[in-house]
């Protein structure tokens, strides 16, 4: 591995840190969204600065070329932030419904009341 | 009279229906002048809503397009809310005849929801092909669950008592067939009786349901998908009272 691209693996996972916890901190991004990036930046930080760790890791699980680790727990986690992203979407779309529903019950009140107010402010005046 | 007539609400589900809306609720009131109309556009972008208010019905408008599940639940809300104990599902394109919903409201004596059938012996209205099987299945399949005869699952032409009433204000779902196939499954799951009786279906005021062979599997995969999903879920249970019979 040649010095550059040392200093390029960590700068990367240096980035994607400082990127998540910035929108953190301006709440960009709630901390339910950012746990996997949070995960995923530490991890490529921990490789990053101790490459050992990486071939150890594939040792241990077994995958004969240690990047092809890195290749699968990147999918990994990019798969549970998107099913993640479903399941809140699912969420907000129930919610969509009910407001929707609400808004409609409402306004069918308002008009009814706006009758009821019509009706009697011309019974007044007769 | 029927003490039951009074405490029913029509719910009219309509979306871009203004050519045959008000031709409906006129039917609807001259057939039944002691039922009260209550029509849900469901996110219109024509002059539904206004057609409707025209014709002397209560109109709800969804600010966008749910679905017939949607807009059911709605009048499900709407009937909880307003202290109707049964709901009556009518389409606004003039399929349904408002004639025959006395027959389905009465027929809530004996059963919590009561599907209008369209093969049971009234009318003629008959679908072939693929298209049939996919509902002969899912009737076999709903029959058994529910411990009732059902031979037309995806009928929209509906009674609910007030049991189903207060199931449906909060489950009934707005996914695809969702209206019909798994709020059934629901119904049945949460210990509500189901059943049917014959009805005639008028044809369609606009166009006839495809029967490109194609589109009919795709709609039997998509019917069992939601068949198997709703036997899946969680069981909806009914809240609040019991009614011990």
């Amino acid at each position: 591995m040649t010095a550059t691209s040392y200093i390029l693996g960590i700068a990367a996972a240096l980035l994607t840190l400082a990127v998540v916890i910035e929108m953190l901190r301006r709440r960009r991004l709630r901390e339910r969204h950012a746990t996997w990036w949070l995960i995923a930046g530490t991890l490529a930080l921990i490789v990053g600065v101790f490459p050992k760790t990486l071939e150890w890791a594939a040792d241990v699980a077994g995958v004969a070329i240690p990047i092809n680790l890195v290749f699968f727990v990147s999918v990994v986690i990019l798969f549970l932030v998107c099913i993640q992203h479903s399941s809140e979407l699912t969420k907000l779309d129930d919610q969509t419904r009910t407001l929707a529903e609400q808004t409609a019950l409402l306004e069918l009140r308002i008009r009814e009341l706006e009758q009821n107010t019509q009706s009697s402010i011309e019974a007044d005046d007769q | 009279m029927h003490p039951r007539q009074a405490q029913t609400l029509i719910v009219l589900p309509a979306f871009n229906e203004e050519e045959s809306v008000e031709a409906v609720i006129a039917e609807v009131f001259a057939a039944l002048p002691d039922m009260h109309v209550l029509v849900v556009d469901d996110g219109s972008t024509d002059r539904t809503a206004l057609r409707a208010r025209k014709a002397g019905a209560l109109v709800a408008r969804l600010p966008f397009n749910l679905g017939v599940g949607g807009a059911m639940r709605l009048g499900f809300k709407y009937a909880l809310e307003h202290g109707y104990s049964n709901v009556v599902q009518v389409d606004a394109d003039g399929q349904h005849d408002p004639a025959e919903v006395r027959s389905l409201v009465n027929a809530l004596d004996r059963a919590d929801v009561v599907l209008g059938a369209r093969f049971a012996g009234g009318g003629d209205y008959a679908a072939r092909g693929p298209r049939r099987w996919a509902m002969t299945v899912l009737a076999v399949i709903i029959s058994r669950l529910a411990k009732s005869r059902l031979t037309d699952t995806t009928s929209g032409f509906r009674a609910s008592g007030p049991r189903a009433v207060r199931l449906f204000a909060e489950t009934y779902p707005a996914e695809y067939l969702g209206d019909t196939i798994e709020s059934l499954v629901i119904a049945a799951r949460a210990g509500c009786s189901v059943t049917q009786i014959p009805v005639a279906m008028r044809p369609r005021a606009g166009g006839v349901p495809s029967h490109h062979p194609l589109k009919a599997a795709a709609y039997l995969g998509r019917a069992c998908m939601a068949l198997l999903f709703a036997l899946a879920r969680p069981r909806a249970t009914l809240r609040g009272q019991e009614i011990t019979s």
